[in-house]
């Protein structure tokens, strides 16, 4: 056990928990956030998406003792960043879930893509978002609701 | 009297002498490196043996997984495409917006959860591609000349390039390539470092000869 | 018309049977079913009395005004938690913005109304609840308007209704929220009058889902989610080979790991299993990963996918039990060869593996139970956990999660999930523990869509059309060895021949047989079930047989089908006109597929324009015609057709099979077996539902079955070669 304290959505949070755990279980458990989601723990689907620094990371396979004090960004806070209010806005309007397990991921990811791309191409959003799965298959959506959130950034 | 100081003037002498060669070679040393201590002279036929060697481990799966022709990373000992469609992102080769190699790759090996990590984990630009786009590893003769072709490796002498096999911390990954999901170690290349190090010391010290053809 | 306005005695005996029956499946477990096939007669059993729902277990009016609609599905993607509350709120004329929705626990009143256990599946949610919905919609609107009248002293018809508010002739008004205590205590009327199609504000309409934002900001709790007080997480070290029991273990260094509570033995509904219980998922993990495990073998057959494709070909090659049986078995044998399709198929095992890993949360405090599940089976399910812990199923009560996901895998006639979990609450009485399924555990745990070979002999007539036609079907049964096995007709599962045996093509001198090969592997339905592999079979073969004759892909469909297969020709004729135009247009490098197919009720008729790049398929855009029926959730459909399209590219992908050797499951996650991800799905679709006011179909499963064969068809015309072989590990 190693006690470990996290910038977690701008907020410092003190967690004692074995140095391996990935900061998924971390995030879920130890700080009680569900909103990030495990779909596989080998970072093949993408669910547990977070931002660290910005950068779009799979928390499954991150142990919390890599994490440092580098910034945590969730999905519970993403409508505070302007570009992650606009594509959770573009996500409702669109109707694009259905399940609705892989979307925090495919949130994250998306406003990873727009904070670096604001006018993505076709290609752009396909191989930003193809490492993202949904089981229920809602890509046409997902892809519509990118543009649209595009078009207003 | 005068032999005692004959025989202090001699050591003196041989003392400055052996003092001299000293400086010469820690000053030369300082330049190209802490201990690459090159003879010229090894020959070709060594010089291109030992290539051979130095090429068995650049196309291992280790090394050559991240030196791909194509737009993605291969992965396993099978060398299959990386899974989760993650692409090379243009030149960088640091992936995509989404799905940038340091999204998952950290600065170390994570082995609780078998991803393995090493400083700016990136892909090997096209330029130092060493398969063609069928996967296919390129020849002995073409991964020599892309390896000593002085306009697409960053500008790499013989010695350049035996330091950076000695002491690049992506290199020395290689041998230290953390654990799978599963907990099995990951394979080693096929010689050890030492052995690699040692190789590459030949070759260049041969002048870096390629085998010819295609 | 006609179907809205039936009165609700009437309706469920509509040209269709029951068959009621009890049965005591393995473990004794006692289930009672109603179920409605058309095809079993009814036998000399009366049919039950039509059941009476009380509105106050659906509504609930809160004096804010909001307005809790209770549904008595799982929600798992499909939508149902927002149109079933639409067919209500609608009758109810209910201020939409203030409906909330809720997931009804097991109980009796929620029970399907035409299956007669509380479950989803069959995409029958709106075909079996259509109605009750609505009456219950218009009943509350009848007690809220007794209520008002009776209050104003004026009568009934003197009221009317809108956005939850009753209005009186002389210019009264209240809202619902005001009139729900006494309306609550009115009688509830026996039979209430519906609207008209015309009358509908909601149904009908586009209506966003009411689950959309709380999906999105991760503030939508799933089963995995939970988090009760005192809770512990186990995980279960399940057999390598189905089957196998745990013959000894050492768990020391398991237990050596932080936060390990317990490891321990339990029962599995086939062998036994390690469960390690820890306070959290991580220490489970490592705990289990710690674990040495001896099995015992003994006695098992290890399936091996390689060896049953043999075995499969050569059974395929011989008559199975018949299923149709029509003209003359023989007349095959007298066509030349060169007017013969002959063709083998072949389908690898498919897991479901929804988004959210399957888990289950169960607390036993010794004379009741509680207990968690995203379930698609509730009253198996609840029966299940109930005879684990030795309870009366009503000392079980039983909350249905918000599921991420489930194709089929959630409704299992053996409640395997709960059953573990349950098996490990006893152990830990009065500790809530949720079981977690990990990723590998579902890849590898079974319950799979079998793997199915078809052979097939059509005998081509001089008009190009079939003469003949000899089928076979190899495939383990579903149904067989369940509760419901009472659904095998004459040795035949029907979920493994549907899409062949009820085919609405115009075929003379039909014979089609199946065998149903005993394999230790468990299978199970998966989204679309026989549809998945009998209309990739039935479309491939209905194309090769339209371009022997030199006929387009249409009108040899058009000639083909039976004329009373009106849903499918209605989709097939809004697919070319909605489609002609960019059919015409497309690039050299692309080409068309088409198929069509019925299933669940609901036709469907699809073109893609496919063409190939690095060696894949690339599907740029499908249109796709459905008729349905009356369209409760135009947007939903939509939704549902769009993904489900993609979501039937499953069966194509290159790593997508699951594969056995010598016993053991080859796949371990989404590294080795693929699902489709967005590079892999159409890049656009144009969906186009067919005008029908007739009782709505389901539109969870039929998007499947048409966009293997669509994608096919349209690759054979770009390369030549014909793919009978899933998945399509090369192009």
């Amino acid at each position: 056990m190693a006690t470990y304290q996290l910038n977690v959505n701008g907020q410092s949070k003190k967690v004692d928990v074995d140095p391996g755990t990935p900061l998924l279980w971390v995030l879920r458990e130890d700080l009680k956030m569900t909103g990030t989601k495990y779909g596989c723990g080998i970072s093949a689907c993408g669910a547990c998406t977070v931002h660290v620094d910005g950068i779009a990371t799979r928390s499954c396979v991150v142990p919390v003792s890599l994490i440092g004090n580098r910034k945590i960004t969730t999905i519970e806070a993403i409508a505070q960043d302007p570009v992650g209010r606009v594509v959770q806005d573009a996500w409702v309007e669109k109707d694009v879930v259905q399940c609705g397990y892989c979307q925090s991921g495919q949130i994250m990811s998306a406003v990873a893509l727009l904070k670096a791309t604001p006018k993505p191409t076709d290609q752009n959003i396909e191989e930003s978002m193809g490492g993202n799965l949904c089981r229920c298959a809602t890509y046409v959506r997902i892809r519509e609701a990118i543009k649209s959130a595009s078009q207003q950034l | 009297m005068l032999s005692n100081s004959r025989f202090f003037i001699r050591t003196l002498l041989i003392g400055l002498g052996f003092t001299a060669t000293l400086i010469v070679m820690t000053s030369s040393a300082a330049i190209e490196g802490i201990h690459h201590k090159l003879n010229s002279g090894a020959n070709r036929v060594d010089g291109l043996a030992a290539w051979e060697q130095v090429y068995s481990v650049l196309i291992s799966p280790r090394c050559i997984n991240c030196h791909t022709a194509t737009n993605y990373p291969q992965q396993g000992d099978d060398r299959h495409r990386h899974f989760a469609n993650v692409v090379r992102g243009g030149h960088e080769g640091k992936g995509v917006p989404a799905l940038k190699c340091v999204g998952c790759h950290q600065e170390v090996n994570a082995d609780s959860t078998g991803v393995p990590g090493g400083p700016n984990w990136h892909l090997a630009p096209l330029s130092m591609k060493w398969q063609d786009t069928n996967d296919r590893p390129l020849s002995s003769a073409a991964v020599c000349r892309a390896v000593t072709d002085r306009s697409r490796n960053h500008n790499m002498d013989g010695r350049a390039l035996l330091r950076h096999n000695e002491e690049d911390k992506l290199v020395l990954w290689g041998w230290n390539p953390g654990r799978r999901p599963d907990g099995t170690m990951r394979t080693l290349p096929p010689l050890t470092h030492a052995e690699f190090v040692n190789a590459t010391r030949t070759w260049v010290e041969a002048g870096t000869p390629c085998p010819r053809g295609r | 018309m006609r179907a809205a306005m039936k009165k609700k005695d009437d309706l469920h005996l509509d040209r269709r049977s029951f068959l009621c029956a009890s049965t005591a499946a393995a473990g004794g477990l006692l289930v009672s079913l109603y179920l409605d096939f058309p095809a079993f007669a009814q036998e000399g059993r009366p049919a039950p009395p039509p059941k009476v729902y009380p509105p106050d277990a659906f509504v609930r009016i809160e004096p804010n005004g909001k307005i809790f609609i209770t549904v008595n599905r799982l929600e798992f993607g499909q939508g149902v938690q927002t149109s079933l509350p639409m067919l209500l709120a609608d009758e109810l004329d209910a201020d939409w913005s203030q409906v909330v929705a809720e997931l009804a626990p097991a109980a009796e009143v929620y029970k399907d109304p035409v299956r007669g256990i509380q479950m989803v599946g069959g995409s029958g949610s709106i075909a079996t609840s259509f109605q009750q919905y609505r009456e219950l919609g218009a009943k509350t609107r009848a007690m809220l308007i007794a209520a008002a009248a009776k209050r104003w002293n004026v009568t009934p018809d003197q009221c009317r209704t809108a956005d939850s508010v009753v209005h009186g002739s002389g210019g009264q008004s209240a809202r619902y929220s005001e009139l729900a205590s006494e309306a609550g205590r009115q009688p509830v009327p026996a039979s209430v009058q519906l609207k008209k199609p015309s009358q509908f504000r909601l149904v009908g309409k586009p209506v966003r889902r009411l689950d959309g934002r709380p999906k999105c900001d991760g503030s939508l709790k799933f089963g995995l989610d939970l988090d009760l007080a005192g809770m512990k997480v186990a995980l279960v070290a399940h057999p390598p080979v189905f089957g196998a029991r745990v013959k000894s273990f050492d768990a020391a260094a398991a237990r050596g790991i932080e936060g390990v509570r317990d490891v321990f033995e339990i029962p599995l509904v086939k062998g036994s299993g390690v469960a390690i219980v820890a306070d959290k998922f991580w220490p489970a993990k490592q705990g289990r990963d710690h674990l040495k495990i001896d099995w015992d073998f003994s006695g098992l057959t290890r399936a091996d996918s390689s060896k049953l494709r043999v075995q499969y070909k050569q059974l395929a090659r011989t008559a199975g039990f018949s299923s149709v049986a029509r003209g003359d078995a023989k007349a095959i044998e007298n066509i030349a060869a060169s007017n013969q399709i002959v063709a083998e198929f072949e389908f690898p095992y498919l897991p479901h593996v929804p988004m959210e890993p399957l888990n289950a949360t169960v607390r036993f405090d010794g004379d009741r139970a509680e207990v968690w599940v995203g379930s698609q089976f509730q009253t198996l399910d609840q029966a299940a956990v109930a005879e684990v812990l030795g309870l009366k199923p009503e000392r079980v009560t039983f909350h249905t999660e918000m599921a991420g996901g489930g194709f089929g895998r959630r409704a299992t006639a053996d409640s395997e999930v709960p059953r573990e979990a349950a098996q490990i609450a006893k152990r830990m009485r009065g500790t809530p523990v949720k079981l977690v399924w990990s990723r590998e555990d579902d890849v590898r745990g079974g319950y799979y869509r079998p793997m199915v070979v078809h052979r097939v002999e059509i005998g081509i007539g001089a008009d190009g059309m079939p003469s003949a036609w000899r089928h076979v079907i190899v495939g383990q049964s579903l149904l067989a060895e369940t509760p419901f096995a009472m659904m095998m007709k004459d040795n035949i599962d029907p979920t493994t021949v549907e899409g062949v045996n009820d085919t609405h093509y115009i075929i003379p001198n039909f014979h089609v047989s199946a065998h149903h090969p005993k394999v230790n592997v468990p299978v199970l339905w998966w989204r679309s079930v026989g549809h998945t592999h009998s209309a990739f079979v039935m479309e491939t073969l209905i194309d090769e047989l339209a371009a022997r004759a030199k006929t387009d892909p249409f009108s040899y469909r058009r000639k083909l089908l039976k004329p009373e297969a009106r849903k499918l020709r209605a989709a097939l004729d809004l697919l070319e006109t909605k489609s002609s135009t960019w059919r015409r247009r497309l690039p050299k490098n692309q080409a068309v597929g088409i198929a069509c197919h019925e299933s669940f009720d609901t036709g469907v008729a699809c073109a893609v324009a496919v063409s190939i790049e690095n060696k894949r398929p690339r599907i740029h855009r499908a249109s796709v015609a459905v008729d349905c029926g009356l369209a409760v959730n135009p947007l939903s459909i939509e939704s549902q057709f769009q993904a489900g399209l993609a979501f039937g590219m499953s069966q194509l992908m290159a790593k997508g099979a699951i594969t056995l050797k010598d016993g053991l499951v080859e796949q371990r996650n989404f590294d080795e077996y693929v699902p489709p991800y967005m590079p892999d799905a159409p890049v656009a679709v144009d969906v186009h539902i067919v005008p029908s006011t007739e009782k709505p179909t389901g539109c969870g499963e039929p998007p499947v079955p048409v966009i293997s064969p669509a994608v096919v068809n349209a690759l054979t015309r770009l390369t030549g070669k014909r793919y009978r072989n899933l998945p399509l590990v090369a192009v």
